[in-house]
Formats: structure tokens, C-alpha cells, sequence
């Protein structure tokens, strides 16, 4: 009984998809592709973020950009008007940490694009190892998540990390404000995990070794950037200082042109970080990523003006002496600090759990109203798209979902997505595995 | 060069540091040991998820030498019993983490491709802040397992956690029944075939594992009841392995299986129907939901995770739907950690289920309850409210199934081991006396996932930290 009414319900899901979208009827080997229009939105709660929330009102939408929100907004006659009552409609979710699109299967090698040979290869560019066709996408945005920092990992200057969003087949079309952003793993005087079996002399041994190497590669960098500005000012051409693509990946980030993504997590590598990107005159465009002990050196990041990107927040505290909540709690006492809070999963294939990272802050201490900020408004400032994206205001990229509650809680179901105005389908291998096996045929034989 | 007086001076220093660090530890540790904590409370006015039963509002539990005594409205509390008011909180049965690597020194015997002699029993360590950790998400009872290098790895052990006990034989859980772990796949394909070049390289060769070890028990088994029958005039040679093996297949030990692909799920089912092993329990078995029918018909159990995937090769065809699946086809279905991450969040995990596949809140708490407790076959004693049963239960502030709910108190035998009001925020066992900064771990390199399952392996080949990221 309980299954046939299962598969009638699943029936008429799938029947209403049919008739409600018709892209879905096209066969697809890779994604299902979205399609812009004109689009509005209609009697829903909407909650801009950047100001408050309207009941029964609506949202219209034009190609890529929101054209209308309130709730007096006049319905075009060519618009499709999609009746989102008892529903409530959300700017799309920014992860501020990821790995998305640049692994497919985490224990392949072969599918492992995020870290180069090497310590100091600014030069790599996630940009160019972002699969747009991954499958990890489609499972990622149905939660909701529009919009991702993707980074590559490992040695000192892994490469630069860039702001995607989860639409498009080509990496230019998924990228974001042509945000950037050079990274550094700032050396790390923390164990790296159980298996990390080096004394403490060990640790603090390598890591100064790594210091040793920053601020040799940094030494250069400024050499470089002087040397180059002063071919610049006689006019010469760039052939004519040596060619060192490291140097010219870096040089950016000594003008000012381009941010820089520090990562460190031990309360006293936050400190160093800090410290060091002062002397280095770098602090005003240092971004900090990761910081699962900032709570500990909070004032000081704060004092700083510095931003964060802070996660997982779903993870075990740095120290067994530590309290239990700490990772839960962290990013709330940032935020009570003064300091300018994004989160950030550092996942890659469960990224679409970001919105649950987001919940857990909001259980152990930060408002709701804060988190939901922390992954859509805060980031856009912080990246420098604010202007486009993070939250739903008219002239906005149509980044947004539809859902029928809270966004963070568990059982919350995205009905609606759309992300540069393209209506996506609320599909993924997942939803299709489960479409293809709730009630297999045929079923068990003998 | 130090100076004579330098050094006398860092002598007394260290002397005095010691001292104040030692009365410090001695007034805190009394309450981390919970020494002279009571197992009678009377709990009042909670909202009361039995999972078996019905959800009770307003309700009281009063729990006496450790055991759920009594479940009613207006309960009073007998004299010396101690009254915890829980009005506006849910109380639910104490989480069953069906596949855990906690509080254990080791975890795999990587030597060979069949160890059943061995078990993680004998390896407990009750001064692991972990068991702590998973009290605070209101776990109470995990399955602690051997790796997932060999086909037929050791015996898994099932704990309470009793934290606060420094004796390793106090967190058994006694009369539990006994398990042991077999794993199929990659892992030990990768361990033994790759890494020593020895069967099995391929999936036809741990059929051939498990086939032969099987057999040979079987023979075992025989010469021995042939020489207890008085057909045989002397037993066979005792070999521990071979032991463990026919307790397999007399069913006194339950088989925990290690699983990904449905080939090798039915593998294993057609195995254990040609030797007649029954009530076995598949894990992770990401692939599970594709014969889900046929799980269903063999009564086997699936033990999985809510949503990982695409961590290696064999887990990327799979779904976040796959309990819901499993549940709807009549499969007994739990939701297991295999991290000490995870096993913080397993009311959210099982309310995954729930965004992926629609359960009821019944069936969704039942994965980390009930049906871990059949699984394990401990259901007698937990993994549900009911008079009789031990007095495992957390109470949580909002209705577990929601990302909000935050754990308030946890009691196993109705001893409080979390109390989130009352806990110091360090509530580590003993300090070591060598290390004159504590270790602060740099988890960036790891994220979130700290896998067990292939610890102790040793690096075939896969440089540095990839082969543990992936290895569950």
C-alpha cells in the first residue's frame, strides 16, 4: 500500500515536471540545462536580506537580472508565472571555501586538479581546472548554493582561487566579477592530523623553513614588481624583464589589484599571518581563510579589519582541551568580535551541505539572520560583487531559490532555482538514481 | 649554555607548575569521572520520542539503578531521587553510532587477508576524548570496529560510553552480541592485491577469500563436534581464527560487512545463503538502494552513510536517497558515523533523510536507534523508550530532527555523562606529563573527514594524506 501510494506520488511529481517545465522533456547525458525568460514569481515571502523580509509579494525576473521585487510588482503578459504561495524565496547561498569542480572523485589522482607539483605556483589557475560539467554541480546547486569560491590546495602558493557560479559550460560563463584570488597556505605550526607523527621541534622546524620560503618568494615578488613598474614608466615592453610566471601571478597582489586568500587555522599562524601581512603592507587586501582557533585571536583579527572565511564549521575542535562546541560556536564569536564573517564548507562533493554549516552557527550562538548573511550579502563585500550578487534587489543577477521553510533546516526542500536568471531543474544524479530505484524494475527474482 | 641558576630556577618553576596544574586537574577530575554520580533521576515534563512507540507530551521517566522504571504523567520522585525538569525539551532514546573507530589504539591487523583471531576489544581506550565528543550529540552506544583492510578483518566491539571510566572493560557493553568485520571491494583489493601482491587484486578473489576461510571453519567446526561426539579420537588443532569463523557460521557471531557495489552485496548474499549465515548487516554499501529488494528478501540489514559520496571510485554512482530507498523497501536501515566528526551530528544525519526521500520523523530516528540496536542485536536493552530497557537518553532543547536542536544532557544507565550546562570545557581525562604544549590540530590538509578505516595501513602508493581522506 505504502509503496503504491509512493509510486503515484512519484508519478505525479514527475508528470507535473513534465508539464510545468518542458526543458525537462529534452534527454541530457551530462546536466540539466537551465533557460532563461521572463519569469515572476508570485505570492511568496521574500527575504532580500538586505532588507526586510515581504509577505505575499513578488519577484520578476528578466534574462539574467531581477527586474522587479515587492508586492506591487506588475505581472507582464509574457511572463511565466510560477505561483510560489507558502513558499519563500532566497538570494543563492555563497560557499566561501571549496574545492568544487576541480575533483571529481576524491581518491582518483586522476581527477585531482587542486594541487600542482611544487610549494610556489602562483601561476595555477583554478579557473582553468574547473570541470563545468562536473557532477558534483547539479547535486550542489539543487540545495540552493549558487556560487562558490573554488580553490587549489597544498604548498605555500597553490595558485589562485576564483568565484564561480554553478551554471554554465564553460568556465568564463560560470565565472564571477572576474574575482580572483591568489592563495597563500600560511605556514602551519599545527598537527595536520592523527597520522602526523612529528615532534613539536619537527613541526616547528618545517614551518619556519616554510617562513624562510615566504619571505625569500615575497623579497622577489617586491624586486619584481619594481623592476617591472619602472619598465612600465620608460615605456620598454614586457619582454624585456625576465620571464618569471610566478612573479607576474604575485605582482597583482603587491599592487593592489588582486586580493589575497590566506589560510591558517592555529590561533598563533592567524597571529603570524597577521603580522606578517602588515609588515608586508598587504593587510588591506588579505582575506583569512579557514581560522578554526580565530575565536581565540579574535580581537586581533578584528583590530586588523581583516574578513573571514571561516569552516567547516562542522568539524572537531583544534585541541582536546577545547570545548566540544568551539567549531560550531567559532564563527559567532568572530562575528561578536567586529570581524566581517563568510562560511566556508572546504568540501567538495558535499558542498550542499553548506546550508546545514550555516544552521549549526546558528544553534550555537549566531542569529539566524546573521548566519543567512554570512553566506550570501557578507561574502559578496567581501569579494567585491556586491553590486551584482548576495542578495535580491532590483538590477541584481538572478541568483535565487524557492524553498518551502527555513533554509537551513534539514528537511527544507528547494523547489526553485535559478541561478544568471537561467530556470534550473531541481535535478542530479541523486534525484535520478532515486527516481530510477525507489521501486526498481524489475524488483527481486527468483 | 644554560646557567646553573637558570635551570634550578626552570626546575622550580616546573615543580610549582605541576603542583598548581596537579589541584586543579584533582578538584575538575572528580566531576569528569562522575565518581559518585547517580543513576536514579526522575526526568519532568519532556516531550518523550519512544521511536517504537508513540511521541508522549508532558511526560515523565523515572529511571532507577540505571533503568528506564517507570513512563507516565505525575510521576513523583521517590525519596533521594533527584528531579531534572525538562519541560519544553524532547528526550529521545540514546544514539546507536553503528559503525565507529573511536576509542581504540588500533584499527586494522593489515598483515593478511583474513584475521578474524584478532579483536578491537582487546585495544580500548577509555581516556579518548571522542567518546566525550559523540556524548555531546547524544550517542551513547557505538559499534567500534576493526578496519576495512582485509576481507575478513577482527571483531568489533560494542561501547557505552561511560566516560569518566578509566578502566578499558567498563565501556563493553556486556552481553552485547558479538560481530565481527568482513569488507569487500577496493580497500582490501588495494591493501593485499596492489599493496603485497597477494589474493585478493579483484572482486573474484575475495569471493575466494571469504569462500575458503568459510570452508575451512566449516571443517573445523566439524572435526571438532566429531571429537566432542566421541567419532574422532583427538580435536582439531585450536586455531583462534578458525573459532571465530564457526561462531560465524553457528550465528554467534554477526557478520558487519564493509560493502559499496551491488555486485559484490549480492556476492556476499549468495555466499552466506551456500553456508547458511544469516542476520548479517552490510555497511556504507552506498550502492545498496540498486537491490534493495533483494536486502530485503535475505532480511539483510544496510548500515549507511546519509550523503557521502565520490570519495573514491566505487561510492560515485551513488545517492543521498539511498536510506530512504532501502527504508521504503522494507530494509532494516540505519545511519552510521565511521568519523569522529560525524558522530557529533547523527540526529542530523538522520534527518537527511527526510530532505532526501521524505521519512517520517519515525522511520528517520529509527536509522540511528532501533535499528542500529537489531543490527547489533542489542535491541533488548536500547534503542528505544520503554520501562525495562537501560536509561540511555538525551535530551535536546528542540526536536532532534531539526539542525537547531543542541544536546542538553546525555545519560547512559542513567549515569549523566554530557551535561551541557554543568561540563568545564575541558573534560579530558588525564593530561600527559611529556608534552609542554598541548598539540593543536591543523585539520585543513583533512577537512572534515577523518576516516579510520584504513588506519594502520601503512601509504601504498598513494602519497601522504590522499589514501586517508578517501579511506573509508
Amino acid at each position: 500500500m505504502v509503496f503504491s501510494m509512493y509510486i503515484r506520488s512519484f508519478l505525479f511529481i514527475l508528470i507535473a515536471a513534465l508539464i510545468v517545465d518542458p526543458a525537462s522533456r529534452l534527454a541530457h547525458g551530462q546536466k540539466a540545462p537551465g533557460r532563461q525568460g521572463t519569469f515572476a514569481l508570485t505570492n511568496a515571502r521574500i527575504v532580500p536580506v538586505t532588507s526586510e523580509p515581504i509577505d505575499n509579494g513578488t519577484l520578476l525576473i528578466r534574462a539574467d537580472t531581477i527586474a522587479g521585487v515587492g508586492s506591487s510588482v506588475d505581472v507582464p503578459a509574457d511572463a511565466e508565472v510560477i505561483d510560489a504561495s507558502g513558499m519563500t524565496i532566497y538570494p543563492g547561498l555563497f560557499d566561501s571555501g571549496t574545492r568544487l569542480g576541480l575533483v571529481e572523485v576524491g581518491s582518483l589522482d586522476e581527477t585531482r586538479d587542486f594541487s600542482e607539483i611544487g610549494d610556489l605556483t602562483p601561476e595555477m589557475r583554478a579557473l582553468t581546472a574547473v570541470n563545468p560539467n562536473s557532477v558534483n554541480i547539479p547535486v550542489t546547486r539543487v540545495s540552493g548554493v549558487t556560487t562558490v569560491i573554488t580553490a587549489p590546495t597544498g604548498g605555500l602558493f597553490p595558485g589562485t582561487a576564483a568565484l564561480i557560479d554553478l551554471h554554465g559550460y564553460t568556465p568564463t560563463q560560470m565565472h564571477q566579477g572576474r574575482v580572483e584570488l591568489v592563495v597563500l597556505e600560511f605556514p602551519s605550526t599545527g598537527r595536520q592530523g592523527r597520522w602526523d607523527r612529528r615532534s613539536t621541534e619537527e613541526i616547528e622546524k618545517a614551518a619556519d623553513k616554510a617562513m624562510e620560503k615566504l619571505n625569500e618568494m615575497w623579497d622577489e615578488a617586491e624586486l619584481y614588481v619594481r623592476i617591472d613598474s619602472a619598465r612600465q614608466a620608460e615605456g620598454r615592453e614586457l619582454e624585456d624583464v625576465e620571464y618569471v610566471p610566478a612573479m607576474q601571478a604575485l605582482a597583482p597582489v603587491l599592487r593592489g589589484e588582486m586580493p589575497l586568500l590566506v589560510r591558517a587555522n592555529k590561533a598563533a599562524d592567524i597571529r603570524a599571518a597577521l603580522e606578517w601581512a602588515a609588515e608586508r603592507d598587504v593587510i588591506d587586501r588579505m582575506v583569512l581563510s579557514g581560522v578554526a582557533e580565530g575565536w581565540r585571536v579574535a580581537e586581533a583579527i578584528a583590530d586588523a579589519d581583516v574578513p573571514v572565511l571561516a569552516g567547516p564549521v562542522l568539524a572537531v575542535p583544534t585541541r582536546d582541551s577545547d570545548r566540544y562546541d568551539k567549531p560550531y560556536r567559532n564563527a559567532a564569536l568572530l562575528q561578536d568580535a567586529g570581524v566581517q564573517v563568510a562560511l566556508r564548507t572546504g568540501d567538495a562533493e558535499n558542498v550542499r551541505n553548506l546550508p546545514f554549516h550555516a544552521g549549526f552557527a546558528a544553534a550555537y550562538g549566531m542569529t539566524r539572520e546573521n548566519a543567512l548573511r554570512a553566506v550570501t550579502i557578507e561574502p559578496a563585500r567581501i569579494f567585491g560583487v556586491d553590486d551584482r550578487l548576495g542578495s535580491i534587489e532590483v538590477g541584481k543577477q538572478a541568483n535565487l531559490f524557492v524553498t518551502d521553510g527555513d533554509p537551513f533546516e534539514t528537511k527544507t526542500t528547494v523547489h526553485h532555482l535559478f541561478i544568471q536568471g537561467y530556470r534550473i531543474p531541481i535535478e542530479s544524479r541523486h534525484t535520478k538514481l532515486y527516481g530510477e530505484f525507489l521501486n526498481r524494475t524489475p524488483g527481486v527474482s527468483e | 649554555m644554560m646557567s646553573p641558576t637558570s635551570t634550578l630556577s626552570r626546575a622550580l618553576l616546573g615543580v610549582l607548575f605541576l603542583l598548581v596544574a596537579a589541584s586543579a586537574t584533582a578538584t575538575a577530575q572528580s566531576d569528569r569521572l562522575r565518581g559518585d554520580a547517580s543513576d536514579d533521576w526522575l526526568i519532568t515534563g519532556a516531550t518523550v520520542i519512544t521511536v517504537t512507540g508513540e511521541t508522549l507530551s508532558d511526560t515523565d521517566i523515572l529511571v532507577r539503578d540505571g533503568t528506564i522504571a517507570d513512563i507516565g504523567t505525575g510521576l513523583s520522585a521517590p525519596s533521594g531521587v533527584e528531579t531534572y525538569d525538562a519541560a519544553g525539551m524532547y528526550v529521545m532514546p540514546g544514539i546507536i553510532d553503528a559503525h565507529s573507530h573511536i576509542a581504540i589504539s588500533s584499527v586494522n591487523e593489515a598483515t593478511a587477508p583474513v584475521t578474524a583471531e584478532v579483536g578491537v576489544g582487546d585495544v580500548l581506550d577509555p581516556y579518548d576524548i571522542n567518546l566525550y565528543r559523540a556524548l555531546a550529540g547524544g550517542v551513547t552506544t557505538s559499534h567500534v570496529m576493526h578496519g576495512s583492510a582485509n576481507v575478513i578483518g577482527g571483531r568489533n566491539e560494542t561501547i557505552k560510553h561511560r566516560y569518566g571510566h578509566t578502566d578499558p572493560a567498563e565501556l563493553r557493553m556486556e552481553g552485547a552480541a558479538r560481530t565481527i568485520k568482513f569488507a569487500l571491494g577496493e580497500n582490501p583489493t588495494r591493501v593485499h592485491g596492489e599493496g603485497n601482491n597477494v589474493v585478493p587484486r579483484t572482486r573474484m578473489g575475495v569471493e575466494r577469500v571469504i569462500r575458503d576461510a568459510l570452508t575451512k571453519a566449516r571443517r573445523y567446526a566439524a572435526a571438532k563436534e566429531a571429537y566432542e561426539n566421541g567419532d574422532a579420537a583427538a580435536p582439531p588443532e585450536h586455531s583462534e581464527q578458525m573459532e571465530v569463523l564457526a561462531g560465524v557460521l553457528s550465528g554467534d557471531v554477526l557478520v558487519q560487512c564493509h560493502s559499496y557495489r551491488a555486485d559484490e552485496i549480492l556476492m556476499l548474499i549468495r555466499v552466506f545463503d551456500d553456508f547458511g549465515v544469516e542476520n548479517y548487516t552490510f555497511h556504507h554499501v552506498n550502492e545498496g538502494f540498486k537491490v534493495a529488494p533483494e536486502l530485503a528478501k535475505h532480511n539483510a540489514g544496510a548500515s549507511v552513510f546519509s550523503d557521502w559520496w565520490a570519495y573514491k571510485f566505487e561510492v560515485y554512482y551513488s545517492t543521498a536517497y539511498n536510506a530512504a530507498i532501502l527504508t521504503e523497501n522494507g530494509v532494516t536501515t540505519s545511519i552510521n558515523s565511521d568519523s569522529p566528526e560525524l558522530n557529533r551530528h547523527l540526529y542530523h544525519e538522520a534527518a537527511k533523510a527526510q530532505k532526501y526521500g521524505g521519512l517520517t520523523d519515525r522511520q528517520a530516528l529509527s536509522l540511528i536507534t532501533i535499528n542500529p540496536a537489531r543490527q547489533l542485536g542489542i535491541d533488548d536493552r536500547v534503542g528505544s523508550i520503554d520501562v525495562g530497557k537501560d536509561a540511555d537518553l538525551v535530551v535536546f532543547d528542540a526536536h532532534p530532527l531539526s539542525v537547531y536542536a543542541v544536546a542538553q544532557r546525555t545519560y547512559v544507565d542513567g549515569v549523566v555523562r554530557f551535561d551541557r550546562e554543568n561540563d568545564p570545557d575541558d573534560m579530558r581525562l588525564r593530561l600527559d606529563p611529556e608534552a609542554s604544549v598541548e598539540d593543536a590540530f591543523d585539520w585543513s590538509s583533512t577537512g572534515t573527514r577523518h576516516g579510520r578505516c584504513l588506519q594502520d595501513v601503512g601509504r601504498y602508493g598513494h602519497g601522504g594524506t590522499t589514501f586517508w581522506q578517501s579511506g573509508h
